[in-house]
């Protein structure tokens, strides 16, 4: 068996534990209401997570997700709600705008070879700051075609159904495989990640990719806040703090190395999914208080970076 | 260098103090014809009142925190755990003042050695596991505010005990006691670090740790206490915080504070990459945040907008280290003088 698939089984093996255990505990969790629900409760963090797969397989790191998350809710909310725009053409310039902010720290990284962690640290305050300027309070966002996006939903047998946002994290996740094992520019994620002078040796574009897997984290950071306002119908300045850590362990815990170079995307669904379901068997059970989930999803963290030492130590030269 | 002209210079030249000084005097000086009133300071009751002297004050928690981040950055780490460790600490010690009749003394050593023990947790994962630095610290980034509200039960602990009280909001000497605080762990590191041979660790561990293993440096050893004295720095930050609004807010105490104490070590000019850090550096880059912080609040900016300013200084100060960019500017310079 590929070894490199070890991980990815250990994730599966933990989310289903997790679920039946769930299950079995408490009734009425193991339906198909509750999956579908966890979708498209964690279709942010799913989203965002996403373009955190490519950053981390790059060999990089983006700080920046949450307030960009944050700015883009607010940005869309202030355009539709105070200056009559349509939806449509909010969301496009959102999207736009979280892209071109990605692209920018991609860009400083490459082209004066500054730490990642630190440009996208600037970026995180940046965003954060730049979303209290667009608007300081959580703004509605009442508009025909919102409530028509927010009431579309996939029907799931008698009780249970896809909302919109958890199709869009779907949707976001089927062409990321694409784009990670099926296309050239996913070929080059991996080959930076894995060493980046390597890389540049074979004549592969670096100075191209490193600004581009930023870009694709601004952007799926960007499609995250518009699933924000969908599920929450408003636009906030203030959401989204700590999500980047959250998105970071959900990587890890789906295996992927954090040095870069190796893991799988469906991995990263799977760290989701587990994160989702802590959550989930915390609100069943009622008692557990909330800080649970953080100390539950440190422990797997260490777990499973524990088990990638062994591997990577134990792997044959 | 027993020249002390030769030796100010060295400061500026050598550790690459100049950028940090030159910002802050910059900062001070817009105060200065902006807003004259930033340097009114009164005597009230024997203590000193002003806005400089409320910079120094809350400035204290980010310079704490920035002496212990100086040395695990000199080690080539780094430490992403300090503003959970404040939680964890502050929750440990309202619980303690509020739940038993220990003397304060007592209180303060087992909150110091908490801190201690979770920082050399930190090192043990980075030294014997050999996790990178930002991955090992985020797990109790991550588990540690989970833990202060273990300790909390959730709740928000108040409590009034004046010693606590006092160890973030009393005077001496006619300055705030955190003050005097910082100057002597400012003073114990720099002694420490600069009369002892473990600066020159850090710096060896830092700059090529293999190479020192071989010299028969301690690597592994001090970088568990550095790890351990950033813990330290932070729960003596957390006991601060706490005092200061005499209660134990876990989910807030110290929130995106690790960031500020990175921010502060890189701009006062201590490279990320480890191998050589400045401590002074540090010291100026904490209060240059604080300076830009308290002069914004000042000019009736809302707190949530801060973080602009903040990340316009950063991403520069990061340009300003990078060799490329040097080069850029160097080049523009050259071509210019060139052309003429």
């Amino acid at each position: 068996m590929n070894r490199k698939l070890l991980p990815l089984l250990m994730t599966a093996g933990v989310l289903v534990a997790l679920f039946l255990a769930a299950s079995w505990m408490y009734p009425g969790f193991g339906t198909a209401r509750v999956i579908a629900n966890l979708f498209s409760d964690n279709a942010t963090l799913g989203v965002v997570a996403i373009g955190m797969t490519f950053v981390i397989l790059s060999g990089g790191i983006d700080l920046s997700v949450g307030s960009v998350v944050a700015l883009t809710t607010v940005l869309i909310a202030t355009l539709v709600g105070q200056h009559h725009w349509h939806p449509v053409a909010a969301i496009a310039l959102a999207l736009l705008l979280g892209t071109a902010f990605g692209w920018a720290q991609g860009g400083l990284i490459q082209r004066y070879e500054l730490p990642a962690f630190l440009v996208t640290l600037g970026g995180m305050f940046l965003a954060r700051g730049l979303a209290f300027v667009v608007n300081m309070e959580s703004v509605g966002i009442h508009h025909r075609f919102y409530t028509a996006a927010q009431e579309f939903a996939l029907p799931l047998g008698e009780k249970a159904a896809l909302s919109s946002t958890a199709m869009l994290f779907l949707a976001l996740f089927v062409l990321g495989l694409f784009v990670a094992h099926l296309t050239v520019f996913g070929r080059n994620i991996y080959a930076l990640g894995g060493s980046a002078d390597s890389a540049r040796l074979m004549g592969l574009p670096v100075a191209r990719t490193r600004p581009a897997v930023y870009a694709v984290s601004g952007f799926c950071s960007a499609l995250a806040g518009v699933g924000a306002t969908l599920y929450t119908g408003s636009g906030n300045p203030a959401m989204g703090v700590g999500l980047e850590l959250d998105a970071i362990a959900a990587v890890v815990i789906g295996g992927t190395l954090l040095t870069g170079g190796v893991g799988y995307l469906a991995g990263t669904l799977l760290g989701v999914l587990i994160f989702g379901t802590i959550q989930s068997a915390l609100i069943f059970d009622g008692r557990l208080n909330s800080w649970w989930l953080r100390i539950a999803i440190g422990t797997l963290l260490l777990a499973f970076i524990l088990l990638q030492r062994v591997l990577t130590r134990s792997r044959p030269r | 260098m027993s020249d002390p002209l030769a030796k100010v210079k060295g400061w500026f030249t050598g550790g690459g103090l100049l950028w940090p000084v030159l910002s802050l005097a910059a900062l001070l000086a817009f105060n200065l014809v902006f807003q004259p009133s930033f340097f009114r300071v009164t005597v009230q009751d024997g203590h000193l009142y002003g806005t400089l002297v409320d910079v120094l004050n809350q400035g204290s928690k980010v310079m704490l925190l920035a002496l212990g981040m100086t040395l695990v950055i000199g080690t080539g780490g780094v430490d992403l755990s300090v503003g959970s460790v404040m939680a964890i600490t502050g929750a440990l010690a309202a619980l303690l003042v509020t739940t038993t009749a220990w003397p304060f003394v007592a209180v303060l050593a087992v909150c110091l050695l908490a801190g201690a023990a979770l920082g050399a947790w930190n090192g043990l994962l980075v030294t014997r596991l050999r996790i990178q630095p930002i991955i090992a610290t985020l797990i109790l980034m991550v588990v540690g505010r989970g833990i202060a509200m273990l300790i909390t039960g959730g709740q928000i602990v108040t409590f009034e005990q004046p010693a606590f009280v006092f160890f973030g909001n009393g005077h001496f000497l006619g300055l705030p006691f955190t003050i005097t605080i910082v100057a002597l762990v400012f003073a114990a590191t720099a002694l420490l670090t600069r009369r002892t041979a473990i600066g020159l660790f850090i710096e060896a561990a830092g700059d090529n740790e293999t190479a020192s293993r071989f010299c028969g440096a301690p690597v592994r050893l001090v970088k568990v206490l550095v790890y351990a004295f950033s813990g330290v720095c932070a729960a003596l930050a957390g006991l601060i915080a706490t005092a200061n609004i005499k209660a134990a807010d876990s989910s807030r105490v110290g929130e995106l504070m690790e960031l500020d104490a990175i921010f502060a070590v890189l701009v006062g000019g201590t490279a990320l990459t480890g191998g050589r850090f400045t401590l002074v550096g540090s010291i100026v880059g904490a209060l240059l945040i604080q300076t830009l912080t308290t002069t914004m609040y000042n000019l009736g900016m809302p707190p949530a907008i801060a973080p602009v300013p903040k990340a316009v200084v950063i991403l520069l100060a990061c340009l300003l280290q990078s060799p490329a960019f040097r080069a850029q500017i160097g080049g523009l310079f050259s071509r210019r003088t060139a052309a003429r």
